[in-house]
C-alpha cells in the first residue's frame, strides 16, 4: 500500500455548516438498518433467529430438550452446544458460543431457535427446555473481592502508576480530601438494538459469509470472526450502511453476531436475521462496570495539590477480561509531585463488560472532579481558581509537553458565558420558592486518538467529480457528512462533487468508530489518498484513474501529549419538600481542535452532555445479588433522559486548529461531552443543598429528610 | 393461527393473512417491507415504532395487527410522499437527530402531537384544561416524552417543533 504523508489541507468547506448527507433518509425512515434489508440487497427469504439464555450464573448445560419447540409450527431448527457448527478457535469465550456445555454467567446464549417467522422463533425459544447444573458462583462486586491486578487496563495502559512519596506527602498536607466515589453499572442502550443479518454462500468450494451488522466497525467484525470460523478476512463481507447508535457497545462483535453466523451456517444459504431484544441487550452486548474510586487529594492550605491518589475497584467477567481505565484521567489532569493510581478488579461470574462512551474518563472524572470540588470547599477557594492553580506545565504522567492544553481557557470562557462571577460561594444559600438552587463546575478531558490501519481510495469520475471510498461507519456522528467535507477540501472541490462510499469491508480498511478516533483516523487517510492522487494524476485526471493510500506515521505523536479539554457548568434545583432534582442549565465549552461541521459537532457535544446528565440523575442497572444479572433490563426501569428531563443544554467551542494532530486541524469530539458532566451536576446539587453526593445516580433519597431537605 | 387483514399503509392498500400473534409493527416491517417505523424496545417504552393510525399517534409494537382490520397507517415515509413534511424539514434544519433510529417515530409523534394541541387536548403540564393550548417549550417537552432519543437530540427536536408550533 502506498504511504503518503498527509499535509495540512487548505480549509474551505471544513468548518462550514453542511447538511447531513443522509438527513432525508433518516427523517423519512427510508434509511435501512441491519435487519431491514430486503431482496434488493440479497436478503431473500430469510429465517428468523431467537436466543435462549442460561438461567444460572455458573454451571453446565446437562440437556437441551427441543422436542416441544421443534413441533411448534414454523420452527426449523434448535441449535445447542451438541449440534452447533464447530469453531476453529475458542479463546475468546465471549464469542465462542455453543462450543461446550459450560455456563459462565446468567443470560449466556445456550441455544438458538431458527424459524420461518419471528413469532414462531420467539415462541419456539420459550418452548426449549434447558437443564442446567449449578456450580458455586460469585457475582457481587465489593471492596473486599476486587483485589485482582490485571496486566494492563483498556486499551493497553499501565495498571498502576507511582511517582514520588505519596504517603509522606499526605502526612504533611495542610488539607486532605479522602473519600470514596461510586458509579453504577450502566448500559449503552443504543436505540437500535444490536442486530445482524448473515448468510453463507459457497462458490466452487470457496466459502463466503455476507453480513449486514449493526456495528461501529465493519473490518473489526470481519477480523475477529475470520480466525474463529477458519476463514480469511477477505471471505467475510460486512456492511453497516446505517447504525442506530452504538456508544461503544457496537465497537466489537458480541456473542449475538456469532449466533447469527453459526445459525446461518446450517441453513444452506438462507439468510438469518437476528435482532437482540432490549432485555437481552442487558446481558449480551456489553456495559460499563460499576466503579469504586478511593480518592485522596493532599494540598496546601491555599489549594495547591501535593499528592493525588486514585485507587479503583471494579469488575470484570471470568469469561473475558475487560479492565476499565478509570484512573487514567487522574494521571494527566492536575499537577502534583506525588501520585499513585491503582486498578483492581473482581473477577465475577457475570456478563462481559465492555466499552461505553468515554470508558475510564467518564467514571474517573466523576470521582476526581467531585473530589476537586470538595477540596475547593475545604480550602475556601473558588473551584475554577483551584483548577487554575493546579495546571501542570507538562503532562504529569509522561512529562511530554501538551500540544494544546486549553483547560483554563475553557473554564474562563464558560464562566463568563454561564455567569459564574455572580455565584454566592456559600452552599445552601439560595432558595427560590420551594427549590434550593446551586451551580457547579467540572473539567472534562479526553485523549486525542488517531489509529493506524486506515486507508482510502480516490477515483476520478470525470467532470470534476470524485469517488472517495473508506470502510468507516457513521453511527449517527455525522461521519458521512464530515468525510465528504474533508475529501472536498483535500481535492479542492465542492462537497457535492464527492461520491462517498462507506461501511463495507470491500472498501479500504477503516478502524472503529470509537475512542473519538474516527474522524481523525479516517479523515487523515482520505487526505493522504487525495494528496497522493493529485501527485500521481494531477489536477484534471482522466476518469477511472485512482489512488489508494494510507497515511505515513507521524513522528509528532511521540513528542507531544495530545488531549482535548472542556469545562462543564450546571445549575441544579433541588426541591425542599420532595428532593426532586432538576437541571435547568447545562453548558459545556470545549477545546477540540478545529470543528469540521458546526452543526453535527454541536449535536455530538449536546448528545454527550445529555448522556452525562442521564448518568448523573437516572441510569442504574440494578443487579440481582444472587445471580448477577440485571433486573432493570428494559427502558421502563433503566431510565435514560427523556425530553422533559432535558432543559437548557448548550455547548460552545474555542476557535482553534490543531494542525500537528491531523491535517484537518481537528481532534475527536464524540466522547468528551459525557466527561465531567455528572460531576458538574453533583457539584451543583451540593452547592444548592449543602449535601454532598458521592455516588451516581443522584436521586431523591440522597436528599430526603423528615422536614424537607 | 392466521387471520385475514386489510390495511392501508401510506395510501397503499394491502390484503394479507397474518398470525394472530403478530404485532402491527412486525406486520409492517416483516410482512409488508415497511421499515420506516423502528423497533427500539418492542414493549411500548421508547416510541420509535410510532405511526399515525387513523390520524392519531400510536405505538405499533403494542398492538396486534388483527385488532386493526381496515385501519389506515401513515408512517414517516408516507408523510413525505409529496416532498418532506414541514416537521421533517424542521428536523433537518435544526439537526433534531443523529443516528436516525428514533427519528421516524419522533416525526410521527410530533405530527400527532401538533394536531392534538390544535384540538385543545391538555397535557400533564397544561395549567388551563379548558382553553386553547399554548405550545411552549415545557408543553412540547412533556408531549414528546414518550419518544426516547439515546443520541440526545432533544434540543434540536425542541427547536424544530417550536418552529413548527409557531406556524
Ligand atoms: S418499539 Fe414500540 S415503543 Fe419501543
Ligand atoms: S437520533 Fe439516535 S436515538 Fe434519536
Amino acid at each position: 500500500m502506498t504511504e503518503q504523508v498527509a499535509r495540512p489541507v487548505k480549509i474551505r468547506t471544513i468548518g462550514r455548516r453542511t447538511d447531513r448527507a443522509d438527513g432525508v433518509e433518516k427523517v423519512t425512515g427510508r434509511a435501512t438498518y441491519a435487519v431491514e434489508h430486503g431482496v434488493d440487497d440479497g436478503v431473500v427469504d430469510p429465517l428468523h433467529l431467537w436466543l435462549v439464555q442460561s438461567t444460572v450464573a455458573k454451571g453446565r448445560v446437562s440437556a437441551v430438550r427441543a422436542e416441544a419447540a421443534l413441533s411448534h409450527p414454523g420452527v426449523v431448527a434448535v441449535i445447542d452446544h451438541t449440534n452447533a457448527p464447530r469453531l476453529h478457535d475458542t479463546d475468546n469465550r465471549e464469542l465462542a458460543i455453543l462450543q461446550d456445555d459450560r455456563v459462565g454467567f446468567r443470560g449466556q446464549i445456550v441455544a438458538l431457535v431458527l424459524a420461518e417467522t419471528l413469532e414462531a422463533a420467539r415462541q419456539g425459544a420459550a418452548l426449549v427446555e434447558v437443564d442446567q447444573e449449578v456450580d458455586p458462583h460469585e457475582v457481587e462486586l465489593t471492596e473486599h473481592n476486587a483485589t485482582y491486578r490485571p496486566e494492563t487496563v483498556n486499551p493497553d495502559m499501565d495498571t498502576d502508576t507511582d511517582e514520588g512519596d505519596v504517603d509522606a506527602a499526605f502526612a504533611q498536607a495542610d488539607v486532605v480530601v479522602d473519600h470514596t466515589y461510586r458509579t453504577p453499572y450502566e448500559h449503552n442502550n443504543p436505540l437500535e438494538a444490536h442486530a445482524t443479518t448473515a448468510w453463507w454462500e459457497s462458490d466452487g468450494g470457496d466459502e463466503r459469509l455476507t453480513m449486514f451488522d449493526s456495528t461501529q466497525g465493519v473490518h473489526g467484525v470481519a477480523q475477529s470472526l475470520a480466525p474463529m470460523l477458519g476463514l480469511a478476512p477477505g471471505q467475510i463481507r460486512v456492511r453497516a450502511p446505517y447504525v442506530g447508535g452504538g456508544f461503544g457497545s457496537k465497537g466489537e462483535a458480541h456473542a449475538h453476531v456469532m449466533a447469527a453466523v453459526l445459525a446461518a451456517r446450517t441453513t444452506e444459504g438462507r439468510p438469518v436475521k437476528l435482532a437482540v431484544t432490549r432485555q437481552q441487550m442487558f446481558a449480551l452486548t456489553g456495559y460499563r462496570t460499576a466503579t469504586i474510586s478511593h480518592i485522596r487529594l493532599g494540598a496546601s492550605a491555599d489549594g495547591r495539590l501535593d499528592a493525588i491518589e486514585h485507587i479503583v475497584q471494579e469488575q470484570t467477567s471470568t469469561i473475558r477480561e475487560f479492565a476499565e481505565q478509570t484512573a487514567s484521567p487522574t494521571r494527566m489532569m492536575y499537577a502534583a509531585p506525588n501520585r499513585r493510581t491503582r486498578h483492581r478488579l473482581a473477577r465475577l461470574d457475570v456478563a462481559v463488560p465492555s466499552w461505553m462512551r468515554a470508558p475510564g474518563e467518564m467514571p474517573g472524572m466523576f470521582a476526581q472532579e467531585v473530589a476537586m470540588d470538595e477540596l475547593a470547599v475545604s480550602c475556601g477557594v473558588d473551584p475554577i481558581l483551584l483548577r487554575e492553580l493546579n495546571e501542570p506545565d507538562t503532562d504529569p504522567e509522561t512529562g511530554l509537553p501538551f500540544n494544546n492544553r486549553r483547560l483554563v481557557d475553557c473554564l474562563r470562557h464558560g464562566a463568563e458565558r454561564f455567569g459564574w462571577a455572580a455565584r454566592n460561594r456559600e452552599p445552601r444559600a439560595t432558595r427560590d420558592g420551594e427549590w434550593w438552587v446551586g451551580t457547579g463546575v467540572a473539567s472534562a478531558t479526553y485523549p486525542a486518538n488517531r489509529m493506524p490501519g486506515n486507508a482510502a481510495r480516490v477515483r476520478s469520475l470525470g467532470d470534476g467529480r470524485y469517488a472517495v471510498a473508506i470502510a468507516s461507519v457513521d453511527i449517527g456522528t455525522g461521519a458521512r457528512t464530515v468525510l465528504s467535507q474533508i475529501a472536498a477540501d483535500a481535492l479542492d472541490v465542492e462537497p457535492s462533487a464527492i461520491d462517498l462510499e462507506v461501511a463495507d469491508t470491500r472498501l479500504p480498511a477503516a478502524t472503529v468508530a470509537g475512542g473519538s478516533s474516527g474522524t481523525s483516523s479516517w479523515g487523515t487517510a482520505i487526505v493522504a489518498a487525495a494528496q497522493r492522487f493529485r501527485k500521481d494524476h494531477g489536477d484534471s485526471a482522466e476518469p477511472g484513474l485512482e489512488t489508494t493510500a494510507t497515511p505515513a506515521d507521524d513522528p509528532a505523536e511521540e513528542r507531544l501529549s495530545f488531549h482535548s479539554f472542556g469545562a462543564v457548568f450546571a445549575e441544579a434545583r433541588v426541591n425542599h419538600w420532595t428532593g426532586e432534582i432538576r437541571v435547568p442549565r447545562l453548558f459545556g465549552v470545549y477545546s477540540v481542535g478545529r470543528v469540521i461541521n458546526p452543526m453535527t459537532a454541536r449535536s455530538q457535544f449536546l448528545g454527550g452532555l445529555v448522556m452525562g446528565l442521564s448518568a448523573g440523575l437516572f441510569e442504574d442497572s440494578y443487579r440481582d445479588p444472587r445471580l448477577g444479572h440485571v433486573v432493570t433490563q428494559d427502558l421502563a426501569t433503566y431510565h435514560v433522559a427523556a425530553h422533559a428531563d432535558v432543559l437548557d443544554v448548550d455547548a460552545e467551542w474555542l476557535e482553534e486548529s490543531d494542525d500537528t494532530f491531523t491535517p484537518m486541524g481537528s481532534r475527536g469530539i464524540g466522547e468528551i461531552g459525557i466527561v465531567g458532566t455528572a460531576a458538574a451536576v453533583a457539584n451543583a446539587t451540593f452547592h444548592a443543598t449543602g449535601t454532598r453526593v458521592r455516588s451516581l445516580p443522584i436521586t431523591v433519597d440522597d436528599f430526603s429528610g423528615a422536614d424537607g431537605i | 393461527m392466521d387471520m385475514h387483514l386489510t390495511l392501508t399503509v401510506d395510501g397503499e392498500e394491502h390484503s394479507l393473512d397474518v398470525d394472530t400473534r403478530t404485532t402491527l409493527l412486525d406486520t409492517l416491517r416483516e410482512h409488508l417491507g415497511v421499515t420506516s417505523p423502528k423497533k427500539g424496545c418492542d414493549h411500548g417504552q421508547c416510541g420509535s415504532c410510532t405511526v399515525l393510525l387513523d390520524g392519531r399517534r400510536h405505538l405499533t409494537c403494542l398492538s396486534l395487527a388483527v385488532a386493526h382490520e381496515g385501519a389506515s397507517v401513515e408512517t414517516a415515509s408516507g408523510l413525505a410522499t409529496d416532498g418532506l413534511h414541514p416537521v421533517q424539514q424542521a428536523f433537518l434544519e435544526h439537526d433534531g437527530y443523529q443516528c436516525g433510529y428514533c427519528t421516524p417515530g419522533q416525526v410521527c409523534s410530533a405530527v400527532g402531537m401538533l394536531r392534538e394541541a390544535t384540538e385543545g387536548h391538555p397535557s400533564h403540564v397544561t395549567a388551563d384544561l379548558i382553553g386553547e393550548v399554548d405550545l411552549d417549550d415545557d408543553e412540547i417537552r412533556e408531549r414528546m416524552s414518550g419518544n426516547l432519543c439515546r443520541c440526545g437530540a432533544y434540543v434540536g427536536i425542541l427547536d424544530a417543533l417550536r418552529e413548527c408550533a409557531s406556524q
